[in-house]
């Protein structure tokens, strides 16, 4: 092993140690992540994920203002106990519109990838302002100023925007929209407009009335109307157990 | 300081010289550790026959080693390692254990489950741990519910009715409870009456003069109670409407309280804002027909239904 080549030449050169050690590590990152953007089975073929409408996306900032990922996953893995317990595993088409996901690394609390329905909406209410009320052996945080802090819904349109730059199709136009409408329906399509945002907004809480407080919509209204969404967009029953193998 | 092993005399420095005198020697790498290395380089390639490994093009390489399962429409299929196939050939392996249980649970009726000793300890464990999972949160792990919130399981009293049947479709379809705001349309003075009536149904102290009114306006076409919860205020099991005359409370929470003051206060709070809540999801997507029928069993031995 007798290089004309000396790591001398590394050792006493910061640049060129710095340059090459990045290097190095960057092949990692490429080989796991480039391949991604170019393989046409990493999204799966799947009907019915939708972007968030204005309602389920303002809750979806609070999950995230709150630090909920810091306890709760949204990632249900393809293993036997976590699709007796969870459901079916989580797709990487349900968080394609999510931006950034929130499939977590840590579960003190249970996953809620598919929390959607699985309670009623004055069960997460009751929960969330006085979790041992309803689950004794709980360790999760009161949060009770989520009931009584009125939801500002003033920058709704901007934090659509915002996603829509990321690639989430919300849509400004008209011709936007109506590629939403051949691709999502109409009745979802309304929704992403971003010029009806505030509108959209407080119809879905008025309607949905998710606090079970009709006097005002609160933050609580816009967490509750997306932890009912999460996981309920597949309807799997339309698929065989294995019409996902193939992607993976 | 242990003893310096002797430096061969070709071993060669770094070539540096610190402070005039130290210098370092330039060692070749340990003999295990370069072993060590190729080891893990030829463990790598091995690595990458078995299992996916390379992407290729749109694709990527799958590797040799491959994974064969029964898909839900019956198809044995093979397909290329991976977590997901490796899943279902999991499942698989598990139904053979379980699925004689389920098939046994969906070709009864529940009368042949629930007197077959052999599906009773069957239902037992497998019913706990569904409840567990997907009751428990609300009507807790007992089964026996939060007054103001979610009904109690475990008594006698069954508000959409205890059979079978009534359980099952509970379970299938979900609940939705609902009673008009009456402080829309009736006075405080009628509404405390009302309270009264409520509380003498169960027999709890109240007031006999404004029971009497209460009891006018139950039956009388202004506030009209019983259309709901019936003339003799036992209520209707097909719409959920509450038994009023067993002192069972799931609403007000009366229990709370000693005083009969109290308690006539807290049913008065219930009249008056009325209910939009009692709200129990349906399953019918979410669990499988076998095991809401597991469910369906174990609720009915928890509150020895009907």
């Amino acid at each position: 092993m007798n290089f004309n080549f000396k790591h001398e030449w590394i050792e006493t050169n910061i640049g060129l140690m710095a340059v090459l050690t990045m290097l190095a590590i960057s092949v990692g990152g490429l080989v796991e992540i480039a391949p991604l953007f170019f393989i046409d089975k990493t999204i799966e073929k799947v009907e019915g994920v939708r972007p968030y409408t204005p309602l389920e996306q303002r809750g979806r900032d609070i999950f995230q203002r709150e630090g909920c990922y810091a306890c709760h996953s949204q990632m249900i893995r393809p293993f036997r106990d976590e699709k007796l317990r969870y459901g079916h595993y989580s797709l990487a088409a349900e968080s394609q519109y999510d931006h950034p996901f929130q499939w977590g690394s840590k579960r003190t609390g249970p996953d809620l990838a598919r929390v959607g329905g699985k309670y009623s909406n004055e069960w997460h209410v009751q929960h969330m302002v006085a979790p041992r009320s309803m689950v004794p052996e709980s360790v999760m945080p009161n949060y009770p100023w989520l009931l009584s802090t009125p939801l500002d819904i003033s920058d709704t349109a901007n934090r659509m925007k915002a996603l829509r730059k990321v690639g989430v199709p919300y849509s400004l136009s008209q011709a936007e929209f109506d590629a939403n409408v051949t691709q999502f329906g109409e009745t979802v399509a309304r929704q992403l407009h971003i010029p009806d945002a505030q509108k959209n907004l407080v119809e879905q809480a008025n309607f949905g009335n998710y606090d079970g407080d009709r006097s005002g919509i609160s933050e609580m209204d816009a967490l509750v109307a997306y932890l009912q969404v999460l996981g309920t967009m597949v309807d799997f029953s339309k698929y065989t157990d294995d019409a996902f193998v193939e992607f993976r | 300081m242990s003893e310096q092993k002797p430096q061969s005399q070709t071993v060669q420095t770094t070539g540096h010289a610190w402070d005039g005198d130290l210098q370092e020697y330039n060692n070749p790498l340990p003999v295990w550790w370069v072993y060590t290395f190729y080891a893990t380089v030829i463990f790598a390639l091995v690595y990458w026959t078995i299992y996916p490994s390379w992407p290729l093009g749109k694709g990527w390489i799958g590797g040799v080693s491959d994974i064969t399962y029964v898909n839900s429409a019956g198809e044995t299929r093979t397909h290329s390692w991976n977590t997901r196939a490796l899943l279902l050939e999991d499942l698989n392996r598990a139904a053979i254990t379980q699925k004689p249980y389920f098939d046994k649970v969906a070709a009864m009726s529940y009368e042949q489950i629930a007197k077959d000793p052999d599906m009773s300890g069957f239902i037992l464990s497998a019913g706990k741990s569904l409840f567990a999972e997907n009751c428990a949160p609300c009507h807790q792990a007992g089964g026996q519910g939060v007054i103001g919130f979610f009904p109690n399981l475990t008594d006698d009293d069954w508000l959409y009715g205890g059979s079978f049947d009534t359980i099952h479709t509970t379970l299938t379809g979900g609940r939705r409870a609902y009673m008009p705001t009456f402080s829309e349309v009736l006075s405080g003075e009628q509404i405390d009456q009302l309270a009264n009536y409520v509380a003498s149904l169960s027999g709890i102290g109240h007031d006999t003069t404004k029971a009497a009114a209460g009891d006018a306006l139950f039956h009388g076409e202004t506030a009209a109670c019983y259309y709901c919860h019936s003339s003799n205020a036992k209520g209707r099991k097909d719409i959920g409407a509450p038994n009023l005359t067993d002192n069972i409370w799931l609403w007000a929470d009366v229990p709370a309280t000693d005083a009969a003051e109290g308690k006539v206060a807290v049913i008065r709070g219930v009249i008056a804002n009325g209910l939009n809540k009692g709200v129990m999801p349906a399953w019918a997507g979410r669990l499988s027909p076998e095991q809401i029928k597991v469910l369906t069993v174990y609720v009915h031995e928890l509150g020895g239904g009907q």
